[in-house]
């Protein structure tokens, strides 16, 4: 399986405050292939969620942080950590969903619409389309395509995730971050989640991050586990679960603790 | 035996105690009603329901008296409007800033500041308007007379600026993290985040802080009283002198009118037209909120 590189990181070193003697993250370096989902498994606390929180600058909203190293965007190469990057800008390539759905208090078709709006995009007939379009790859347009007008409120979870989805989808990210995204779920709706990730890297690439392992063996091509603050090892997803090259992999996967 | 008896007796005593507490407050505002009402009815017995409504012009103490409730509605309109022209953006924005932008250190400071607005004597803000913000105002209005709607409304909506931006700050710090995190991480800026998803989300606070505004204005006596002239005039012209209901409650109760006379009466009258105003403020600002509430959740 040849696949072209959507993203690398390169020798990340990440702590929260500057001061810190211990970075979260420790010289992390990983490719992330396009059309395809990476996983990021690991116990609590392994730094997971925070790098990928990296892909997408969110650390910058919570005061001064530090990153070493680099996270590029192939074939752009533009470097997302740069300093003279405008997180705004990053935010605008790379969409994420989180761990509880969070669809804001408006419409559904307001939801999904809300990316291309704050950029400025007015024509109503281009937004029509896009909204439509996203809703259908989220899954989310037969249930929903008679009440776009409706809150996104009334939704069940499950829907309101797919929501979030939708919405990340309509800006045509280039990355779509995943962080846990069926934590907050039904184990149905879960399983429709699944699904839709595996239709989804038809058209972007994902990296997720996930608490469940079996989630990280069904869904995933790609595995990176992590274990306090390093990476242990990376590989396609068959073989990380079946056959880890790292004790510490396989401790974590048989269940031995974590 | 007795022990219990005892115990049972002061639980019930208890009880009534505080029963009575809470229906003192219920009483007092039934009785208030109440002597309205019987104050005012028979006000309505000489003065015809139709002049009340439909006459302009208001002189209940005058010899030719008229009784046209509309000019002091309309100064007390006059004066509400130009305040919350004042209040609610500043309010709003002030809000928006403390919540979204100022930092801990920032907000400290500030918020307790800004509610000394609130603290300060209305009568010394009536002054202030009439002997700082009056004059400053006819340099650009040489036309403005010296009691006129226009700044008493002004300072008016300064006074209530910390009420709206107090209680539409608590309700925007209210608004979940995660929707802005949802927001910022679609590439929104601060400034899109906090008009776009936050002020929405926390409506149904804002609302009430407009609500309370409003109440605050229509009610607010003093700097009318003393900055707008005490003079009953139909219209919303801002530049000119007006008279409001309350002002004109207390214009009138200083006076010596004698108990009973048509012109003591229309102190309850205007209470209760006062009364109905907040009242239906009120109602609209519940209902606002009710039906946000629903669809938010």
């Amino acid at each position: 399986m040849v696949k072209n590189i959507k993203a690398e990181v390169k020798n990340l070193t990440f702590s929260y405050d500057k001061a810190a003697p211990r970075p979260v993250l420790n010289s992390v370096s990983l490719p992330v292939f396009e059309n395809s989902v990476t996983a990021l498994i690991g116990p609590s606390g392994c730094g997971k969620s925070t790098l990928l929180r990296c892909f997408n600058r969110m650390h910058d909203l919570y005061g001064a942080v530090k990153y070493e190293g680099k996270i590029i965007l192939q074939p752009s190469g533009f470097d997302i950590l740069s300093n003279e990057v405008d997180p705004l800008e990053v935010r605008m390539k790379v969409g994420m969903v989180f761990q509880k759905p969070n669809p804001f208090p408006k419409s559904i078709y307001e939801n999904v619409a809300y990316g291309l709006r704050i950029r400025g995009i007015k024509k109503k007939s281009y937004i029509d389309d896009k909204v439509e379009d996203s809703l259908k790859k989220a899954g989310l347009w037969r249930e929903v395509n008679d009440r776009l007008k409706a809150s996104a409120s009334a939704l069940s979870g499950g829907q309101q995730q797919r929501l979030c989805i939708a919405r990340a989808l309509a800006t045509e990210p280039e990355l779509l971050l995943l962080d846990e995204p069926t934590s907050a779920l039904d184990p149905i709706s879960t399983a429709h989640i699944e699904e839709l990730v595996g239709e989804l890297k038809k058209a972007v690439t994902i990296l997720m991050v996930t608490h469940n392992l079996h989630q990280a063996g069904r869904a995933s091509d790609f595995t990176a586990f992590m274990y306090l603050g390093d990476l242990i090892e990376f590989g396609e997803s068959s073989q990380v679960f079946t056959n880890p090259k790292e004790e510490k992999t396989e401790n974590y996967i048989t269940g031995r603790f974590g | 035996m007795k022990y219990k008896l005892k115990r049972q007796l002061t639980e019930k005593l208890i009880e009534l105690l505080l029963f009575l507490a809470a229906a003192s407050s219920v009483l007092i505002t039934f009785f208030i009603v109440y002597t309205l009402v019987t104050e005012a009815f028979p006000f309505f017995k000489e003065v015809g329901l139709r002049d009340f409504l439909f006459e302009t012009e208001w002189t209940p103490l005058f010899e030719n008296a008229k009784y046209g409730i509309a000019a002091l509605v309309s100064g007390t309109l006059l004066t509400t409007t130009i305040a919350l022209c004042v209040a609610l953006p500043f309010g709003v924005i002030t809000a928006v800033f403390l919540s979204e932008y100022a930092s801990a250190r920032v907000r400290e400071f500030t918020k307790p500041l800004l509610e000394l607005l609130a603290a300060v004597p209305t009568v010394v803000y009536g002054y202030f308007a009439m002997l700082l913000v009056t004059p400053f105002l006819q340099k650009i209005f040489p036309d403005l007379s010296g009691f006129n709607a226009l700044s008493a409304g002004l300072v008016m909506g300064i006074m209530i600026v910390p009420y709206v931006s107090s209680l539409s700050e608590d309700a925007m710090r209210a608004v979940p993290l995660s929707l802005r995190e949802g927001s910022l991480a679609l590439g929104a800026s601060k400034f899109q985040t906090s008009f776009r998803v936050v002020i929405p989300s926390a409506f149904s606070g804002i609302a009430s802080a407009f609500v309370l505004a409003i109440s605050r204005a229509v009610g607010e006596t003093m700097v009318v009283a003393i900055a707008a002239g005490l003079e009953p005039k139909f219209g919303f012209n801002p530049f000119g002198p007006t008279e409001t209901l309350t002002a004109y409650i207390v214009q009138v109760s200083q006076g010596d009118l004698p108990q009973g006379s048509v012109g003591y009466r229309t102190i309850y009258v205007c209470g209760i037209v006062l009364l109905l105003f907040t009242l239906t403020f009120n109602i609209i600002g519940q209902t606002i909120r009710h039906r946000m509430e629903k669809k938010v959740k």
